[in-house]
Order: structure tokens, then sequence, then C-alpha cells
């Protein structure tokens, strides 16, 4: 009996159960998500308004023309006001489910309900839907989007516990900030990296160079524990600081020595990337920086130098193809001005709202021709001239352009490394031709509607009536310490250059579909502290790299494996590749064949025969159709001086994932394949930097025991471990051997590359070269650690 | 195992179960013979399934083709003189081309001062072809040969009415340059056949007509991960970028150092738990394969008489077409999910009988070989192989009326080209043009839709292969593009 009774309360449950299943009751249970722990306060901009925008603002966000049943979830007065098309019924009544139609709809099992509709292939999990019920639940608050409020300085956090692990940690106020997030995840950071370790960091991070052994014991020597914030001063002064500091901001400003397009002829812009050096160096506060290159030529009395800065915005590419209707060319460069200035400078992205309003961002195709509007009054054409005519031209510059001749150069010009009696002409930008901007339709050249005025988006930050309506106005909103965008981007992409990724992961996109920031607080708090200290661009990297988060160990520690694999919480230093660029001039450096000239015309260094010729229009199509590689000294000039031909960029810095700078770019990927390893091993620059470097310390001391070991720490800036150099001299003696046996290898291999030949003996040549090849093709050689 | 497999294929394709790879690894790499190399997946072991969850790697239904060999004809071959027959031009010859038939089409900036635009007839005869009747001009008798295999498309139609544009439109789906390329989409949807080959490879050639240039945008992968980047094969001694070991490094040597580096980067993982070491110990040693891969499948000395003789003597001068489309055979073979040639010198503004003669035969008889070959050895069923420009050409001549010579400039609304295999119905002739061929009247497909339809051809659906970038989430067709079901088998 008892039994019966039994199976049937079972039965009865299991009933009930599959009622409640089918009743929707264990809805939440659908998926993996289920099980996550939701805050204890749901936030508007860090929690509900990233599901919103990804799976609802398409149909209900600030696209008018995109917008179903009137229903706009991106505005707080929309949000919560009637529908226009269900009188009596709100999308979000703060504190009630039954009446937020918003929560009703996402949770129906209706499909012709269900919100989003299962054909826009959208979806919301488990836990996403118990975020929205919670936040009803709570009160349903609305922020600003975070990016857009002006940033302030938070209080520090303290440390709530007593572990000594947290209380006897930290340099300064970013550690604060760092820490509490540690502590909140119970992780702990990691220690301090070794001296040598942090001065090749600092180094890398600094000049784009490791710093030669001689350096480092000089910098350890000078004091027994070594004094970080003596190195950072004197890499800070080093004038490879300037050219490292440039090399990412020519991403930016898709800076290339040609035009681009199908013909992508010549063009002399490098007078241009000579100033970047220069202002880096001078240390040219980030607000002047971006007002001379912005609106240099609109500043009162602009003097050359100032003039030269706007080049900035005549580094996009410029068609020289016949055929073309040069209004639609000339909206083009215009267009290239207003997404430049979002990615590269705003961390917006502004080029959605070309064709139609933003669909995340409350940016409208008004405010972007607003914005437009503020480039579009240079007076310059679409089409100068083709690549037939262009090419036998004295000069490679259309107008409008500055003339740069021994008389700038000697004065105020001194920077531009411009060999004597040779006048260049470089574009630069005017505002001659004022133009009446038209909102073009879907973004088209040939489809003007109504006029607008330049103008800044609303949404981000009021364009004070003060400010003139130009292109200095522009840069007066852009760097009033008011805006909210300006600093923290900045700020951010210095962090992502240092830690590999930025406290906002998607340094291009501080909008509402970019990545929210890891440590809000402390990006607030550091471009805050950029501007109270005239946005100057030393103090903030030296300001970083005192913390205590920076100098700490890369290792990957075996609890972080679980609790941190992306290394969000930074309990260690991040451990990531180096660009194409910086690897290139790691070998240069160490191998001594780095020529430290800086400035002056784009070089061009080995690269495989006939990659020009294969692609070109035909030999007389502009000037670039032959790839000629110069000699002698040239051959080893810093990596940002390569010639950058557009339409067909150095390959051994694409394959390491160089943008092409067709467009501006921000964020290099960081892949890892195959074509780089073929790079490496087999591009005739590195091979001959081995062999140089083996046949200067063959010729020094041919009977040195320590051979190895020297090589090894010539590149990898520390002393090998035991079983390292077990192994890499057992290589060499067995690579000597092997080349005695058979010199006439041994003679082919030591003839690469066109550097000075020494007379030392070719097996051990041979030898040592593999030996430092074998190095430079490490993990460790080629990763900033 | 399974499991294993499982758990890491999910990864970076080309680092597919990397520590199941070095278990195989360790009986040493260099012991395999070198034809074993080109054995499609020998790394990837057995029961190598993607997960359910895993979108990408699978196609979304059941494919027709598993891969695509694209011979564009770089500048843009006129439609008047390749497979739109157009009698009436004869006709009215000298004519002006009446404004309602132009009917506000914008111009390039070539023709756009010309106060007249007198038709011009097809520079060269037409015939019908086959069982379907195909009309196809006397330039490309080869082609003639295979018209029942060719589907002829010549309702074509884009926005762009330059170069740059044009192609970039083709490649990438978008006119301005950013967007990652169609193979790259290919690479990214379906990941690779063999993993000591590029998913997505590269050749180009030249012929003697007016060209214009080639960039590498049109092969990049834009905001794809860099892996899916089309690599660019070329003739000569380095097939492949720094693919050649350096003279007086014999392979075993090369083995050596490879081992060299790979025993101390392992000792570094150990130090620093970074996997990123691993996968960089995986790349060398695919990098190694390649080195043999390549130059084994770019090798055509092995290739008999009949296949020389059946794409033409020049298919052994390296850096022709008609090499390239052999070489484009070997490389489908092989398991190269997009192969993409370029065959430059289409733009003929002026000289057009003459350059338009050299340009089909340098084309002509390998295109047809191309077809015929894949059909022999049963790979036209799963191969989709497209023959086209970036865009037409007009039907009056630009500059000064002269029926012996002269030449046509750009023109978007209309314009041929031809698909067979993979999954295309075969001998169909589908759309239409005006008598003038100047405007579509029937069936037309806009670049979208051809987009869409080659991605349904290999079982992809054109608005779910998406990638987020930027906060969007990014298509190959963009917001627009449908299936032109009519044309698929």
């Amino acid at each position: 009996m008892r039994y019966k009774i039994t199976i049937i309360a079972v039965l009865a449950l299991l009933i009930g159960l599959l009622f409640a299943y089918k009743k929707g009751v264990f809805d939440f249970k659908d998926d993996g998500y289920a099980q996550l722990k939701l805050p204890e306060t749901v936030n508007y901009n860090f929690h509900i308004k990233p599901v919103l925008s990804d799976n609802c603002y398409t149909c209900h966000g600030p696209d008018a023309n995109k917008r179903k049943a009137g229903l706009r979830l991106d505005l707080e007065t929309t949000a919560f006001g009637e529908l226009p098309e269900s009188p009596g019924k709100f999308p979000i009544v703060p504190k009630n489910l039954r009446e937020s139609m918003i929560y009703q709809h996402i949770m129906s099992e209706d499909g012709d309900e269900l919100m989003p509709p299962p054909d826009s292939k959208l979806a919301l999990n488990a836990y996403e839907k118990r975020l929205i019920k919670k936040w009803i639940e709570q009160g349903a608050q609305f922020e600003k989007h975070w990016a857009f409020l002006t940033p302030e300085k938070a209080e520090i956090p303290n440390i709530v516990t007593s572990d000594p692990i947290y209380t006897e940690w930290g340099e300064n106020e970013i550690d604060g900030f760092i820490l509490s997030k540690l502590e909140e995840n119970e992780v702990h950071p990691s220690e301090r990296s070794s001296d040598e370790t942090l001065i090749r960091r600092i180094s890398l991070d600094l000049t784009g160079l490791p710093p030669t052994p001689e350096k480092v014991k000089a910098l350890l020597d000078d004091d027994s524990e070594a004094d970080i914030s003596k190195i950072i001063d004197s890499f800070l002064a080093s004038p490879a600081y300037g050219e490292r500091m440039t090399q990412s901001w020519l991403d930016v400003a898709r800076y290339a020595d040609s035009h681009g397009y199908q013909d992508d002829s010549y063009r002399t812009m490098w007078p241009w990337r000579d100033w970047v050096i220069h202002a880096f160096n001078e240390n040219l506060p980030y607000d002047k920086f971006l007002t001379w290159q912005l609106a240099g030529d609109l500043l009162p009395d602009a003097n050359k130098e100032q003039i030269l800065a706007t080049g900035f915005n005549r580094n996009h590419p410029i068609t020289q193809e016949g055929g073309v209707i040069q209004e639609e060319y000339r909206t083009n460069y215009v267009l290239d001005r207003t997404n430049t200035l979002g990615k590269g400078i705003l961390g917006i992205t502004l080029e959605c709202a070309r064709c139609h309003d933003h669909k995340y961002d409350a940016i409208t195709q008004k405010n972007y021709f607003e914005m437009f509007s503020f480039f579009d009054q240079v007076d310059e054409k679409g089409l100068q001239m083709d690549a037939v005519q262009a090419k036998n031209q004295k000069f490679f510059a259309d107008p409008p352009f500055m003339t740069i001749s021994d008389e700038e150069t000697e004065g105020v010009l001194s920077f531009v490394n411009l060999e004597k009696g040779k006048d260049i002409k470089v574009m630069v930008m005017n505002d001659s031709a004022p133009r009446t901007t038209r909102i073009l339709n879907r973004g088209e050249y040939d489809q003007p509607t109504d006029s607008v005025h330049p103008g800044t988006p609303p949404a981000i930050f009021a364009f004070s009536e003060t400010l003139p309506k130009n292109r200095l106005g522009l840069a007066q909103w852009l760097t009033d310490t008011e805006n909210p965008l300006t600093a923290r981007v900045y700020v951010n992409r210095l962090w992502a250059m240092l830690f590999g990724k930025g406290i906002v992961e998607t340094s291009e996109d501080f909008g509402v579909q970019g990545s929210l920031p890891t440590h809000p607080e402390l990006l607030d708090w550091l471009a805050v502290d950029f501007m109270e200290h005239g946005w100057d661009i030393k103090y903030l990297l030296k300001k970083i790299m005192l913390s205590a988060t920076y100098q700490q160990r890369s290792e990957m520690r075996p609890e972080l494996e679980k609790a941190d694999p992306e290394n969000k919480l930074l309990a260690r230093a991040p451990r990531f590749r180096m660009s194409g660029e910086m690897i290139r001039d790691y070998i240069l450096t160490t191998s001594g064949l780095l020529n430290t000239e800086i400035g002056g015309p784009s070089v061009k260094p080995y690269q495989p025969a006939g990659l020009w010729e294969e692609t070109n229009a035909g030999a007389d199509r502009g000037i670039l159709t032959q790839y000629v590689a110069d000699s002698g000294e040239n051959l080893y000039r810093r990596s940002l001086y390569t010639f950058w031909k557009r339409t067909l960029p150095p390959p051994n810095m694409t394959i390491f994932d160089a943008p092409t700078r067709d467009f501006s770019e921000v964020r290099r990927q960081k892949t890892n394949t195959p074509l780089q390893a073929l790079v490496l091993q087999n591009d005739v620059q590195i091979l001959e930097a081995a062999r140089v470097m083996a046949q200067s310390m063959l010729e020094k001391e041919p009977d040195n025991p320590d051979l190895v070991k020297d090589v090894f720490r010539r590149i990898l800036i520390r002393t090998p471990k035991e079983k390292e150099l077990l192994t890499l001299n057992a290589y060499y003696h067995d690579a000597v051997e092997l080349y005695k046996k058979d010199s006439a290898d041994a003679e082919k291999l030591v003839a690469v590359g066109e550097y000075r030949q020494r007379d030392t003996d070719p097996a051990k040549t041979a030898a040592l070269m593999l030996t430092a090849q074998v190095i430079y093709n490490l993990d460790e050689t080629i990763t900033k650690e | 195992m399974e499991e294993e497999n499982k758990k890491t294929s999910d990864e970076n394709p080309l680092k597919v179960n990397r520590r199941h790879f070095f278990s195989q690894l360790s009986v040493g790499i260099g012991s395999l013979a070198l034809g074993s190399l080109l054995i499609p997946d020998l790394f990837r072991g057995t029961g190598a399934v993607e997960t359910a969850a895993q979108p990408l790697g699978i196609p979304h239904f059941a494919p027709k083709a598993k891969r695509i060999i694209y011979l564009f004809q770089a500048g843009a071959p006129s439609q008047f003189e390749t497979f739109d027959y157009k009698p009436t031009l004869r006709k009215r010859m000298g004519e002006d081309l009446p404004e309602s038939i132009r009917n506000g089409q914008r111009l390039t900036g070539m023709t756009a001062n010309q106060d007249k635009f007198p038709l011009m007839p097809p520079a060269v005869d037409f015939k019908q072809y086959g069982q379907s009747g195909t009309y196809i001009s006397d330039y490309f008798p080869h082609i003639a040969k295979i018209a029942d295999d060719i589907t002829v498309v010549r309702s074509m139609h884009t926005e762009a009415i330059n170069h740059d544009p044009a192609i970039t439109f083709f490649q990438t789906g978008s006119q301005i340059s950013g967007r990652p390329s169609m193979g790259s989409w290919m690479s990214y949807g379906l990941g690779s056949e063999n993993k000591n080959l590029p998913s997505f490879v590269v050749l180009t050639s030249r012929g003697k007509g007016n060209s214009q240039g080639l960039y590498s945008k049109l092969w990049s992968s834009g905001f794809l991960d860099s892996k899916h980047q089309g690599v660019l094969l070329r003739s000569g001694k380095d097939p492949v970028l720094y693919l050649n070991d350096p003279d007086g490094l014999s392979r075993s040597d090369k083995r050596h150092l490879l081992d060299e580096v790979s025993a101390l980067n392992k000792m570094h993982h150990v130090e620093t738990g970074d996997d990123e070491i691993e996968s960089r110990i995986a790349q060398y040693e695919m990098a190694y394969r390649m080195q043999m891969s390549v130059p084994d499948v770019m090798d055509i000395s092995k290739e008999p008489e009949s296949i020389i003789k059946l794409y033409g003597e020049d298919c052994q001068v390296p850096g022709t077409y008609a090499a390239n489309a052999l070489q484009a055979r070997r490389l489908a073979e092989n398991g190269v999910r997009f192969i993409q040639l370029y065959h430059q010198g289409w733009d003929q503004h002026g000289n057009l009988p003459d350059e338009m003669a050299g340009q089909a035969k340098d084309v002509d008889q390998a295109s047809a070989a191309l077809v015929m070959d894949l059909k022999q050895r049963g790979m036209l069923d799963d191969t989709l192989v497209v023959w086209g420009g970036e865009f037409g050409r007009t039907n009056y001549c630009q500059g000064n009326f002269d029926p012996k010579n002269y030449g046509r400039d750009h023109h978007p609304r209309a314009f041929s080209i031809w698909m067979a295999g993979g999954g295309i119905k075969p001998g169909l002739n589908y759309g239409q043009t005006d008598e003038f061929g100047y405007n579509v009247v029937e069936n037309p497909v806009h670049i979208n839709d051809f987009h869409a339809t080659l991605m349904y051809a290999l079982g992809l659906d054109h608005e779910q292969l998406t990638y987020k970038y930027q906060g969007r989430r990014f298509r190959l067709t963009d917001v627009a593009g449908n299936v032109v079901k009519d044309l698929l088998a």
C-alpha cells in the first residue's frame, strides 16, 4: 500500500514537473547560462544595455528608418513611454514584470510574440533574461552611455582583507584599482619581474628596440637595486622613443608613401612623418598634437610646422584612375577624414552613420554630415591627374600642398631630414573652397539632400556656441577637458600598447557595441590624471610603468589558468608577440646592423623579387611599378622608414598583421601563422643579420669558448639557463663538424646579404650563424615578456 | 582521442588538434615519405569532427560544391565580343545611343564629355553552340566546345563604374576597401580541407591588353583572422614568399635547426606556461610541411602529354594563364577551398579588336580545358568554376567613330559571366538584355545575388555567415543579396 502511494506520489510529481516544464517554469535552465551568478545590483550600462544593444537596437534603436512598432529602447523617455502603436501599454514599467512588455515578449513561448523574433537568428540566453528580470525588479534605472559621461577621478579603492599579499603590494594609484578587482576575485597579483626582463620590457615599450647588454649592465651597475624611475627616464629621453610612438600613429593616420587605389603612384608625405617623430620626442602635449594635425593651418599666425602637421588629413588614398567622377572621389576623401576622426581619435564607429542613422549609438546621419562638413572645405579635386601624367611631374603632391626648402629645414622645420637643395612639396589642409555640405542620401555622393552646418554629435558632448565652426573649433571641442572621449580613448590606446589589450578591448569602439572597460574607474582616473597633467604623454607612460601592475612577472600561474585565462584582471603582466616592425628592428639591433639615422625619404630594404612587377598595371603607369632595393646603409634603417606602397605593403610586415593603410586602423591582430615562421627562417634581412653577428664575434674573439653564450645574451638580454646552453652548444658544435666536411655549403650559407664579408672561418661562421638563427626563431625573442 | 579532437577543433583551424598533433609528431615528421604530405588531413587524425556548437567549419546545409575556382578577367572584358550577341548594334552602327536607353546612366570621366555615343557592332562574329544554343563569339572556339557544361549569365549588373571600386566590390562585397575577400569568407565559413596548404590561394597572370593593377586588398582577410587571407602563389622558384631555405642549408640541416628551435621553445613553455608557444611550434611544423607540399603541388612535370595538349603549350610556361589554370586544378585536387586567378589586360578603351583577340587567345583554351579536365576526373560536380570581369563595357565607342579601331568604356548596368559545375545548372542561358545590350530586361543578377548564390552552392547561408566587428555583424552580402535558385541544379 505504501508503495502504491509512493508510486502515485512520484507519478503525480512527474506529471507536475512535466506540466511545469511545458509551462516554462524551468525556462531559465534551458542553456548553460542558467547557473551564472547574477550581480548584486544590476547596472544598466554594464549589464543591460549590451544585451539590448546587441539584440534589440537593430529594430528598436537609434535608426529611425528601421524602427519597428515605433519602439525605441535606447532612450529613457521612449523606453518608459507609452507604446505609440499599443496605447495603454509600456515597454518597461519599473518593478512591474507583468506590465513590462519587453519582459513579456522576451519570455514568450509564442513564436509570433517572442522577441527577438526567431527569424532574426538572435536569441537571449537564460542569464540575459534573468538579468533583465532583476533589473526591472530593482527599479530599471537608466543611465547615459558610460563613455559619454565626463570622466571623474574616483576614490582609490581600499583593500578589505588584511591579507598581506594584498596590503603589501602596490606602487601607485593604478595598483589600487587593479588590486581591488583581484581581491574581489580572490586572485593574487604576481611578484615583480627580474631586472633584466623589466629593462627589456621597458626598452621595447618605449623605444621599440631591445636594450644592448652593455646598457643593461650599466643600468644595473648604477645602483645595486635597479632604479626603475631613472631607467624609464633614460629610455624616454632616447630619440628612438619618438620613432616607436610614431610607428603606431602611422596606422591611425593611414600613412603611406603611395597614393593607393589602383595605380598607386608615389607621394611625398614623409616630412609629415618626420614631424610626428619630432612631436613625440619634444613631448608635444596630446591636445596640441591633435590640434595641430586637425587644424594647424587655422591657428592664429600658424607657422610652417603647424601647417605641416595637417598633412595628417591628407594621408588618405587618392585616386589616379583616369575615368573617375571627380565628386565621387572628393567625397570619398572627406568621408575618410570623418571616419578617421571617429575611429582614430574619438573611438566611435562614426562611419556607420554615413548611410543611415547609427543603429547602436546615438549618432544620426545628420550628425555624421555635420562632422563631415568640417573637412568639406578643402580646395582639392577628386582626381588631380592620372598616374601617367603624375609620373612626369617634378613634385609628388596634389594641391593643396606646402613647399619645404632649405630655408625651412634650416629654421622652423629643422627636423625634416631633407637633402640640401632638394625642395619638396607635402600635401596639407586648407579651407579655401567653402562649400555647403549636404546630407547624402544613403551616403552616395550623387544624392545630396538637406544642407547642414559644421557640428558635433550632441550625445557625445555639446559643441559650444563660442567655438568657431571650423576645424579649429572641432579641435577645441575635442580637447576640451569635458569631452568624454578624447582622453579616455588615448589613455586606453597607450594602455593597450603596453599591455597588449586596452582597458576597453575594442580600442576603436567606445560605443554601445564596443566592449566594456574591465576597470572603468581606473580608465577614468587615468584619463583625468592625463588631462590634469597637461595631456603629457611621457608623464602618462611613466605613471603606468611605475605601477606594480606593469612590473609584474608575465608567467602564467597554474591557478590563473582557471581564474583568469585571458588575463583580464592583470594578475600577471601580459606576454605577447611583437609587431613585424619591432621584430625586424630587434634583429637589426642585436646583430649590430641597425642604422639609427632619423627621418628622411622612405627606404627600400630587401623584399622578395618581382612582387611589384607582377601586379602593376604596366610599366608606364606611375613610378612604383618595379621594386629596386636600396643598397648599403639604407638596408638597415628602422622599419618605420620602409617604403609603404599601399596596394602591396612590405610582405614581411603584413604577414605579421600590419594593416594595408588603406584606412585608419588602431588595433592590430596578433596572429600566429606558418607564413610568419617562413619569414623568420628565410628573410634575407634576418639571415644576413645572423651572419653578420656571427662574423663580428668570430673576428673579435675566434677562440672565445663562450661564443654561443654571448650570442644568446646579445639576442635575449639574459644569461642562458644551463639546459639551454647545453643544447645550444651541442647544436653549434655539431654544425661546425658538419660544415667542416662540407665547406662549399658553408660558403654558400654565409654568402647571404650584401653586407661586407669578414675573413672568418667559414664552418664556424656558418655554425654560429645558424645558432643565432635558432635564437632569432625562438618564441621568446619575438615576444615581449 | 575523439574527445580530445572535439576539445581542440574549435580553436584556430590551423592549429587544430595541436596536442593530438604532437602525439603523432613524436614519431618524427622527417621520417614520413614526401608523397604522403599531399594526403589531406594526414595530421588531423581520425574522427576529427567539429562540434555542433561550433558554427564554423561546417556548412549550413548540404553543399553541392566543395570549392571554387574563380577565373577573374581583370579589366572587364566586353560582353559584346564574348557572350551577349547584339545584331541590332550592327544594323544601327554609328547611330547615337538613344537617350531613352541610356536613361540617366552616369558615365566615367573618360566619356562624360563626348557629345555623341555612336553604337558599335561586335568586332567579331557569333555562332550558337551545343544543345543549349548558347551564343559565343568566334574569339572563344574552345569555350564554344563546353557550351553545354557552362551557364552564361548575361544579366549581371553592378553600381561601380571604375576599376578599383568595381573589382573591390566583386571580391569583397563592398566598393570600399577593408572588407574580407570572398575567399576569406569561404575559408572562415568552411575551414581548410588540407592542413598542409592554405585554404585560399591567389594566382596572377597578365595579357598584352591594356591592363589595370591588382592589389593585395583584393585577397585580404579584412577584419577576419589573417589566417583566412589569400596566399599569393607565384611562378618561379619561390612560389610562396619566403618558402625557400637559404643556399647551403640542406633539408636535414633544416630539420635539425627546427628541432633545436622546438626543444628550446618547449623549455620556455614549461617556464612561462603560455600555450601560445605550443601553437608557435605547430606553426613551424606546418611551415616545414608547406615547404614540401607547395612545390609538390606546383610541379607539373608528371602531368601527361594529353593534359599539356588539353591546356595548350603555354601551360608549361610558368606565370601564364594556362599554367595557372592547370595549377588551379592541381590545387583543387589537393583540397584548396578557394582558388582565385586573375588575368590582367581586359581594359579595352581603345584598340579593342586587336587586344580582345589577344586576351581571348590567352584564356580561351585553358579555361575550357580546366572545365573538361575537372569533368573527366569527376571533380566538376563539386568544383564551381566562375569566369568573368568586374563590369561590362559600353555599346558605343569611346572617342571618335572608327569601325576599324575603337574602344568601349566601362558599363555597370549589364554584363556577362559564366559559371560551371558545383551545383550550377549546366547549359543554361540566364537573363537577358535589351536589343542594345545596355539594360537588363530579364532576371537581373546583382553582385550581392551572385555572392549569395555561390555561397549557397557551398552550403552556406549568406545571411547566417556573419562576423561581428566594431559592434556590427558583417556579411559578404552586407544587407542585400538573394540566392538565384534558377541557376542551381
